[in-house]
């Protein structure tokens, strides 16, 4: 259910999206994205690499921040401009459960028939990207 | 050791032609828990007025990190893969990316720097279309980590 871009000012907060990322997740994106980097699958080398264990790709958790945006316009085309800074990494455990990744949204700045949103991505309490932005076409 | 800022200006012109397709758009979309139906049914998105299925806004990474792993791996750039972190990454549209799409990728090596021991890579990456329109204009900086940080 997309929003009602026509009513969107600045201080609109986006509906949340909280993700669980499993190592079924990291696997099915490693594949997805061609991106096979060992850190992302493989323990013994995320550890080598001074990790505390495997690590979530950087770019799934942009893409999560994208489809907060995108869930909320209903039209991933309208997104002209998605950045993301990567401050801290995702761990995600050898379980089940996977690591919880917590994602909120709002509206910063509204000119020429565009948005910018200042997007939030949160792991265990705290942020894992930094000064990640988006701008949507909401005209 | 720090990267020579030689390679500041050089520019990687694109190895081939990428063809998006129905089925990675859809792979790509699953894979990130994105169940849009403009990324799945092509009518929706003619619906939406698009040509085909649209790709979701962090797709062309398959492209980007392709070019990306193109240049860290030049030999003559001495770079030290294992220290590498992805510091930052940026996607600016023309419009968006759909199924048929026949791109090519060009990658200038915008900046090198370093900073507090820690090498800094700025890359710019131009995706063109079969007309040779640009659709989208990513950058990357990639951080190499010194050797006492």
């Amino acid at each position: 259910m997309s929003a009602d871009l026509s009513a969107v000012e600045v201080g609109t907060e986006l509906p949340p999206l909280n993700v669980r990322i499993t190592r079924k997740d990291l696997i099915r994106y490693a594949g997805a994205s061609l991106d096979f980097n060992p850190i992302h699958w493989n323990e013994r080398q995320a550890t080598e690499s001074g990790l505390p264990g495997v690590i979530a790709h950087g770019m799934l958790t942009m893409a999560l921040a994208g489809r907060l945006v995108t869930e909320w316009t209903g039209d991933s085309g309208r997104v002209v401009d998605l950045f993301a800074r990567f401050t801290r990494p995702v761990v995600v455990p050898d379980d089940d459960k996977g690591a919880e990744v917590e994602l909120t949204g709002k509206v910063t700045e509204i000119s020429d028939g565009r948005a910018t949103v200042a997007i939030t991505a949160k792991f265990e309490g705290r942020p894992v990207l930094g000064k990640a932005t988006a701008v949507v076409r909401i005209d | 050791m720090a990267l020579s800022r030689s390679f500041v200006g050089r520019c990687y012109p694109p190895k081939e032609t990428y063809e998006v397709s129905r089925a990675k758009i859809a792979e790509f979309a699953d894979a990130i828990g994105d169940t849009s139906p403009l990324s799945r049914d092509k009518a929706a998105a003619q619906a939406a007025g698009y040509p085909d299925v649209i790709a979701p806004p962090t797709f062309l990474t398959i492209i980007n990190l392709d070019a990306i792993n193109a240049i860290i791996n030049d030999p003559e750039l001495g770079l030290d893969y294992s220290r590498m972190v992805h510091g930052d990454q940026r996607f600016v549209y023309q419009r968006p990316v759909h199924a048929g799409d026949k791109l090519r990728i060009t990658t200038y090596v915008e900046d090198i720097f370093d900073r507090m021991g820690n090498d800094f890579l700025n890359l710019r990456a131009e995706i063109t279309d079969e007309s040779g329109e640009l659709v989208c204009t990513t950058r990357a900086q990639l951080v190499v980590r010194g050797a006492d940080a």
